[in-house]
């Protein structure tokens, strides 16, 4: 807040109650955040209950990796030059992700939609590859009723799959949101949440990538 | 078409659940119809059902948790009966029906009472004691409302529409797998479950975000209420713990609509994955649930004792230490799953150190009303019953933290007798506390004491009575959910728990009728001063009811008991508050989006309980389209004026001082 502003409101020096202008981070003494700080660390909270969501697939995973009840097992099945395509369309699809917010950033309208477009298109790869792969796997006869192990490897990597999935319907809404709406403040809020998403995804699949598919090949 | 669903999936030849769902149905009818026919929908549906209102959602998460406890309680009336009369006889209840309700009765009672009562009182009062305009995201608040309802619905629905659970509170496999529990029962429970767990879910993202960064100017840390506090605590657990649950349920659910293998008994499943997964969130749960409940006894202990929380930084420490060790406890509910001695030694000793800060609490309580000028009003009476009843249920659950004793008294009704020793004794009474010390605040009027003194004394003794013999039993042998017994010599102890569960019927009874009184009597229990109780934070220091933006000018805080400060200040220099130069105040727009989306989501549940897949598809694409909907409003708020605020608190200044002239001084 300026000192005009602070001077304009003498009574209410924190100009509560509009507070989409409060530059105050909230951390007591000056009062209560703004809004664009409210959300975004709104939205951290989220993401952290998220990965707690995760870190249970994960243990569950832990748990029951090797439990394949006599049918297929992990290094019979991963083949790393997917999961490496797999990889990099999902880090293209954040490179690109990141762009878009720099260009909502810079109200660059035609920008945000090309790479917005960009991301999408790498995202929904990452989603087609993992469904081939899911495919693939229960053309081999390692559907994910055939052991716990198969269980837990479908629900963990499903899991991020459905994450990611929703992430692009997330994404088609607020590309058709801010064209027909512009870059107003609460838009460039959502479009801030939705690139904490689409990193914190990747975030959850360097995990999946280590603890499923490197350990598994690990001789 | 519909699934599952047909006609035989009424329960025609079931008379109890048929009756009891009849009369809910009756009743919500004629609200209905009452609310129609005289002209208050409208104000209803914008006031109340669209409000995003803090205060307002507060009000009905009370409200939902009040009408649930009776439906509950009746569970556990029926139960304890049925133990009474079935003691080397049949009973009136066939196994499957008491099945049902032992866990209707438990989820029910965790689900939709502990917990919707706690998060609306702290809907209530949490905003108004940081001084502040609202929560964080309103519109989500009403959402978690909403979803919360929406479970208790389904929870409801299944006494007509099929069958509810018959695993205990708790799913456990392979029981609740459907090889064993083919039915729907299971898959209401899960549902309704999901469901509510994601409003639960963002209720905690937005109280911890609430407290974290919207407070008044000058609320540091160290200056927050006790209530706050363990709010955020709460919070924090909500939002580590409930994923948890959520991704527990939806294994199990995989289980049971797919096919897959985590929890089977065959191809690998691991039934001790679920035993330790769940409980790694049910632990918390419990700490979720008591300690709002600590806050509540904090600040009425501190009001009616005419003091400041004795050892407020101990306090702060030992509440934030529980929420830290309550995560490293959860193996103690199943020691007797072999984990061997050294990891039992190592859980045992953490049950026991979690004692430590709680003792510190108490002590904290003990020296706070020490030498104050105490005043025996309702909630005050509900907070010491707390300390004394909590010390005994604590000591037991020292008792259940060494394991060689736990071998002894796991699954008995020692246990039974313990949690309820600490969910009525502690959690419950603190719900009634603050549902007593606040109801002023949010309705402008007390609750009659005479009736709410007697509906402390109903539960405490009808506590006593029934739940000590069950502690007996329990060391005599008795297992828990036993739907008829065979061992004659027990009869004495269970009729007199049974005497107990009147005694308690008694107690809501009172409650029922200190609420008609009281909205009857509400001018004579009037309070205008907005500070009936001669409180020390900040709810007290706005209008009874608040107005909808809580402050007309956001208070500065000097310090610990905000209020109190103040009007000290005041007093020593004989002035009032000089009036503040009112700005136009921007409140956040009513919305459906809660309402709509709980429709849907309600939709969403039985839908997929039936295998009706076509409206489970169309209910999420519904509950989708309400988002893009609530997202693409171009107004998010309204403008109250400059003048209209300065209306309503000139008025209400004006009624302060006149109060205070006629009062005879404090």
């Amino acid at each position: 807040m300026t000192v005009a502003e602070r001077a304009a409101f003498p009574d209410d020096p924190h100009h509560v109650g509009h507070g989409a202008q409060a530059e105050a981070p909230g951390h007591g003494a000056g009062g209560p955040a703004g809004k664009r700080i409210v959300v975004g660390y709104g939205f951290w909270i989220f993401l952290l209950s998220d990965f707690v969501l995760f870190s249970c697939f994960f243990a569950a995973y832990a748990v029951l990796r090797n439990a394949s009840a006599g049918g297929p097992t992990e290094s019979r099945l991963f083949d790393l030059t997917t999961v490496a395509a797999e990889t990099a369309c999902l880090l293209i699809s954040s490179f690109f992700g990141g762009l878009a917010s720099l260009a909502a950033g810079a109200r660059q309208m035609l920008w945000f939609q090309a790479m917005m477009g960009v991301t999408f298109l790498f995202g929904a790869g990452f989603v087609a590859l993992e469904a081939s792969e899911f495919a693939r796997f229960i053309g081999l006869g390692a559907a994910p009723q055939r052991s716990a192990f198969l269980s837990a490897f479908f629900s963990l990597v499903g899991c991020h799959g459905i994450h990611v999935s929703c992430g692009l319907l997330w994404l088609l809404t607020m590309m058709a949101q801010v064209l027909a709406k512009g870059f107003r403040p609460d838009i460039l809020r959502r479009i801030l949440c939705f690139t904490l998403f689409w990193h914190a995804l990747d975030i959850v699949w360097v995990g999946i990538f280590t603890v499923v598919y490197l350990t598994g090949v690990a001789p | 078409m519909f699934g599952k669903l047909t006609w035989s999936a009424i329960p025609w030849e079931e008379p109890i659940p048929l009756a009891a769902a009849a009369v809910v149905g009756v009743a919500l009818l004629a609200v209905l119809v009452w609310v129609v026919a005289t002209g208050r929908l409208p104000y209803v549906w914008r006031e109340w059902v669209t409000s995003v209102d803090h205060k307002r959602i507060g009000v009905m998460y009370c409200l939902l948790a009040l009408v649930m406890l009776i439906r509950g309680f009746i569970d556990a009336i029926m139960m304890r009966t049925q133990q009474a009369v079935a003691i080397g006889a049949a009973g009136y209840l066939p196994p499957d029906h008491y099945d049902q309700i032992f866990s209707a009765h438990g989820t029910i009672m965790i689900f939709f009472v502990a917990m919707p009562f706690l998060i609306g009182l702290m809907n209530v009062v949490v905003p108004l004691q940081l001084g502040v305009r609202d929560v964080a995201f309103p519109t989500f608040n009403s959402v978690s409302f909403w979803l919360t309802a929406a479970g208790a619905l389904l929870v409801n629905l299944s006494l007509v529409i099929g069958e509810f659970a018959r695993t205990g509170w708790l799913p456990f496999p392979p029981l609740s797998e459907l090889a064993y529990s083919p039915g729907v029962g299971v898959d209401y429970y899960l549902w309704a479950l999901q469901i509510s767990g994601v409003g639960t879910l963002i209720t905690g993202i937005n109280f911890v975000t609430t407290i974290l960064k919207l407070r008044a100017p000058g609320m540091t840390y160290l200056r927050m209420p006790m209530f706050c506090w363990t709010s955020l605590a709460s919070s924090l657990l909500i939002v580590a713990a409930f994923p948890v649950l959520t991704a527990t349920l939806a294994m199990l659910l995989l289980d049971r609509y797919l096919g897959f293998h985590f929890f089977t008994d065959e191809a690998g499943g691991s039934v001790m994955m679920f035993m330790n997964l769940i409980w790694a969130w049910g632990h918390p749960e419990v700490y979720i649930l008591v300690l709002p409940a600590f806050g509540i006894y904090s600040e009425v202990v501190s009001t009616f004792s005419g003091k400041p929380l004795f050892g407020y930084r101990s306090m702060v420490a030992a509440t934030m230490a529980i929420c830290v060790i309550s995560f490293m406890v959860w193996l103690h509910h199943f020691f007797t799953m072999g984990a061997g001695a050294d990891v039992n030694a190592i859980f045992g000793i953490a049950s026991m150190i979690i004692a430590i800060p709680t003792g510190v609490k108490i002590f904290n309580w003990l020296f706070t009303m020490y030498g104050g000028s105490l005043r025996f009003t309702t909630p005050m009476l509900f907070a010491i019953g707390f300390m004394i009843t909590f010390v005994i249920g604590g000591m037991t659950g020292v008792l259940l933290a060494i394991p060689p004793a736990d071998f002894v008294l796991h699954n008995s009704v020692f246990l039974v007798a313990h949690f309820h020793n600490v969910i009525i004794g502690g959690v419950l009474f603190g719900a009634f506390a603050g549902y007593n010390y606040w109801f002023p605040k949010a309705f402008g009027f007390r609750l009659e004491e005479g009736w709410g003194k007697a509906s402390f004394w109903c539960w405490l003794i009808g506590f006593y009575l029934a739940f000590m013999p069950l502690y007996a039993l329990g060391l005599r042998g008795m297992t828990r959910r036993l739907q008829h017994i065979d061992r004659a010599d027990w009869a004495p102890w269970l009729y007199v728990a049974e005497a107990g569960a009147i005694v308690i019927m008694a107690g809501i009874a009172c409650q029922v009728v200190q609420l008609v009184v009281s909205i009857r009597r509400r001018a004579a229990l009037c309070d205008v001063t907005g500070d009936p109780w001669d409180g020390r934070s900040l709810e007290w220091a706005t209008a009874s009811p608040p107005p909808a933006f809580n402050f007309a000018a956001l208070p500065d805080v000097h310090g610990l008991d905000a209020y109190w400060n103040i009007k000290a200040g005041a007093r020593q220099q004989a002035v009032q508050q000089p009036e503040p130069r009112y700005q136009p105040i921007e409140t956040p727009r009513s919305s459906a989006t809660g309402f709509v989306t709980a429709f849907f989501a309600t939709f969403f549940g039985f839908a997929l309980i039936w295998h009706i897949w076509w409206l489970a598809a169309l209910s999420a694409l519904g509950a989708f389209a309400t988002f893009v909907v609530f997202a693409w409003r171009d107004r998010t708020w309204d403008e109250i004026s400059a003048e209209e605020v300065a209306r309503i608190d000139r008025a209400h200044q004006a009624a302060r001082q006149r109060s205070l002239a006629e009062a005879p001084a404090r």
